[in-house]
């Protein structure tokens, strides 16, 4: 029986993800409150969540699929230090940037920007420390080797997903339906501390 | 710094920002028309349970002379709570301040002490038009992913006039907002409707044309602004014009809705070549477009020539020149200035197309005069101008003074500046606040005015 910690851990990330405002959930609550639809609450969750699938994706492709060229602790040292140089990146520019999509974006515009919103926070980076070990303990020879690795990363990639779409969807809709938006004003604290705060500990993860 | 909370003058809807607490203190922009003395930024007592109600208690010089402060604005508001682009997490606690007539920028910090600010940064006017290419400095709003600030002329002095983005944090000029400008040319206020991605932005003229006075020939060319543009907020491009047609000259003010889901504002036009009047304009979609509708005309007032300055003395009236207008927070009240006559007038909105006058109030005006409770002359000169309403909509403060080479034009005896105060009832209907009348130190002239944790043209919002 395959070790149940990593799998956990990238179910946490998924819910931890889902929770923070930025990553969808107050977008798609404020959808349906503009269109006075609920409906408009579950449809938007659909490219947002896939938006932020595919973001993690790439990223964990591209870092695996340099795993196939590149020795192991290397790739963790690049990894880790890669991750601490967003955190710091995060944590001056994370605000600054272009607003590209707005109320009136369609399914494909909402699935941009939550692309582009996953890949500027690094979502798909903070899932390394997890994804790579994985990966590694799925050959005998605990190399990184494609056929080993696409089928773990697929379902580290389905487990967090439905973690987030999970969390997006029940926080949303408790906003849309009950709780109203009032809340933000004290309530909303700052996830993109702990954020910041996060991406350094992978990193710290990866480089120990 | 970033907070742990989002600061407590944001506001997710219009809504709950009706119910902010009262405004202690206004900041408002004074200039010396003479350029000889430097411009400031006055902090008035608005708590009339305060001793120094009614009074000047702090103020913030310039560095330099001749900047013509004019209309300013926040840091941060409630925009930094828009899902889109989150980042409530920072304070309103800067007041950027350009200066028309320099293109100086000044970025002034209301903590720790709101009653005496302090400059904490100047960028100078050479740093705008290298890096923005723009030049006489307008209206600053807080946007969700920057701070907007409009200017009427390039670096040159010339068209097309346009907006550009200071970074939030760091307060470094970005560079020029539009991508595609279209056929925009002239620049004069912008705002825009966050629920639709929509900037809007009026016209008045080059800088050769208003910085010595209004020049009669191009006025009577009909070569002011007379359009509206509709753009689109994001991919920054020119949409659409709307063009209200020759008669109608200067093009101004702004106020879409604050609710974020309606799709209409308003718009002042200064005066009309016909008859001298002023309008108010409705824009609207209308299908896949916008399209305006003038909904109040505001006559011209017969009177004797020998009263009127000499630019208007052959028509034998006066014109009300609506130079500012502010809709209150539940998009039901307008306020309109009508700077000539002297009238500060109240209209009930809640049906943008059919507008009723629920209440007026005269003070000063070219021929009126009309005095104050408050006021030691009897005789006041200026007129209803820069407007601004309180969150709850219940009072409502306005200052005299237009724009320092303009001024003279109307009120050729010069102009004493003032600040009033209005009480709003619920239901329409307003009235002088006797105990309020700020008689302006005669060094300088009152503009912009505003309020402490925000005002009903200092904030944009994401949720009805």
């Amino acid at each position: 029986m395959p070790e149940l910690a990593p799998w956990l851990a990238l179910a946490g990330l998924g819910a931890f993800h889902g929770v923070n405002p930025a990553m969808g959930w107050l977008f798609a609550a404020a959808l349906g409150l503009h269109r006075r639809s609920g409906a408009a609450v579950w449809q938007s969750l659909v490219p947002i969540a896939a938006g932020h699938a595919l973001s993690v994706a790439l990223v964990v492709g591209l870092v695996l699929a340099l795993g196939a060229v590149v020795e192991q602790r290397s790739l963790e040292i690049a990894a880790g230090l890669l991750l601490i140089g967003w955190a710091a990146y995060h944590a001056v520019y994370g605000h600054r940037h272009r607003v590209r999509i707005g109320f009136t974006a369609g399914m494909a515009g909402l699935g941009i920007w939550s692309f582009l919103m996953a890949t500027a926070h690094g979502a798909g980076l903070m899932l390394i420390p997890v994804v790579l070990p994985l990966c590694l303990a799925a050959t005998p020879a605990r190399e990184l080797t494609a056929a080993g690795s696409l089928p773990i990363s697929l379902a580290a990639l389905g487990v967090h997903t439905a973690a987030m779409l999970s969390v997006i969807a029940v926080v949303a809709f408790a906003v849309y339906q009950w709780f109203g938006v009032g809340f933000l004003r004290r309530g909303w604290i700052n996830v993109d501390l702990i954020w910041i705060g996060t991406l350094a500990v992978t990193g710290g993860v990866l480089l120990a | 710094m970033a907070t742990w909370q989002p600061d407590p003058s944001f506001y997710p809807s219009p809504r709950m920002a009706a119910k902010a607490p009262v405004e202690a203190l206004a900041y408002v922009a004074a200039f010396d028309p003479d350029r000889q003395q430097p411009d400031c930024i006055a902090v008035v007592d608005v708590d009339p349970g305060s001793p120094d109600y009614s009074e000047i208690v702090g103020q913030l010089d310039m560095p330099n002379t001749g900047d013509e402060l004019h209309h300013f604005g926040w840091n941060a508001c409630s925009s930094c709570l828009c899902p889109n682009a989150p980042h409530p997490h920072v304070e309103r606690r800067y007041l950027v301040v350009p200066g028309l007539r320099s293109s100086r920028l000044h970025i002034v910090d209301t903590r720790p002490d709101p009653r005496q600010p302090e400059l904490v940064r100047v960028i100078e006017p050479h740093e705008v038009m290298e890096r923005a290419g723009y030049s006489r400095l307008h209206t600053v709003h807080c946007g969700p992913d920057g701070i907007y600030v409009n200017a009427l002329g390039n670096a040159d002095g010339g068209t097309p006039g346009g907006i550009f983005l200071l970074d939030h944090e760091s307060f470094d000029v970005l560079g020029r907002w539009e991508m595609d400008r279209g056929p925009q040319e002239l620049a004069y206020d912008f705002w825009w409707h966050l629920g639709h991605d929509t900037m809007i932005t009026s016209e008045w003229g080059t800088p050769e044309t208003f910085e010595n006075g209004l020049v009669p020939e191009v006025l009577l060319g009909s070569r002011y602004g007379r359009r509206l543009h509709f753009w689109d907020l994001h991919r920054r491009k020119h949409q659409q014009t709307i063009d209200l047609g020759a008669e109608h000259q200067l093009v101004f003010e702004l106020r879409p809705a604050h609710d974020p889901t309606s799709a209409y504002g308003f718009v002042g036009c200064v005066i009309s070549l016909k008859d001298l009047s002023a309008s108010i304009w409705t824009w609207y979609r209308d299908g896949g477009q916008w399209a305006v509708r003038k909904v109040i005309e505001i006559p011209a007032e017969p009177a004797d020539p020998e009263l009127l300055p000499p630019i208007l003395k052959g028509f034998g009236a006066v014109p009300p020149l609506v130079t500012d207008i502010d809709l209150s927070m539940d998009d039901r009240f307008l306020y309109v200035s009508c700077w000539g006559t002297g009238d500060m007038r109240q209209y009930d909105v809640s049906d943008p197309m059919d507008p009723k006058l629920t209440g007026t109030v005269r003070v000063g005006g070219i021929v009126s005069r009309a005095t104050h409770p408050r006021a030691a002359n009897g005789a006041l000169n200026g007129g209803p101008q820069m407007v601004e309403i309180s969150r709850d909509g219940k009072r409502v403060y306005f200052t005299n003074s237009l724009y320092g080479a303009i001024d003279p034009q109307f009120y050729p005896d010069g102009i004493d500046g003032w600040m009033v105060k209005l009480n709003a009832e619920d239901n329409g209907g307003i009235s002088f606040d006797g105990d309020f009348f700020v008689d302006w130190p005669k060094s300088h002239r009152p503009h912009q005015i505003r309020l402490e944790g925000g005002d009903c043209s200092s904030d944009s919002y994401c949720y009805p």
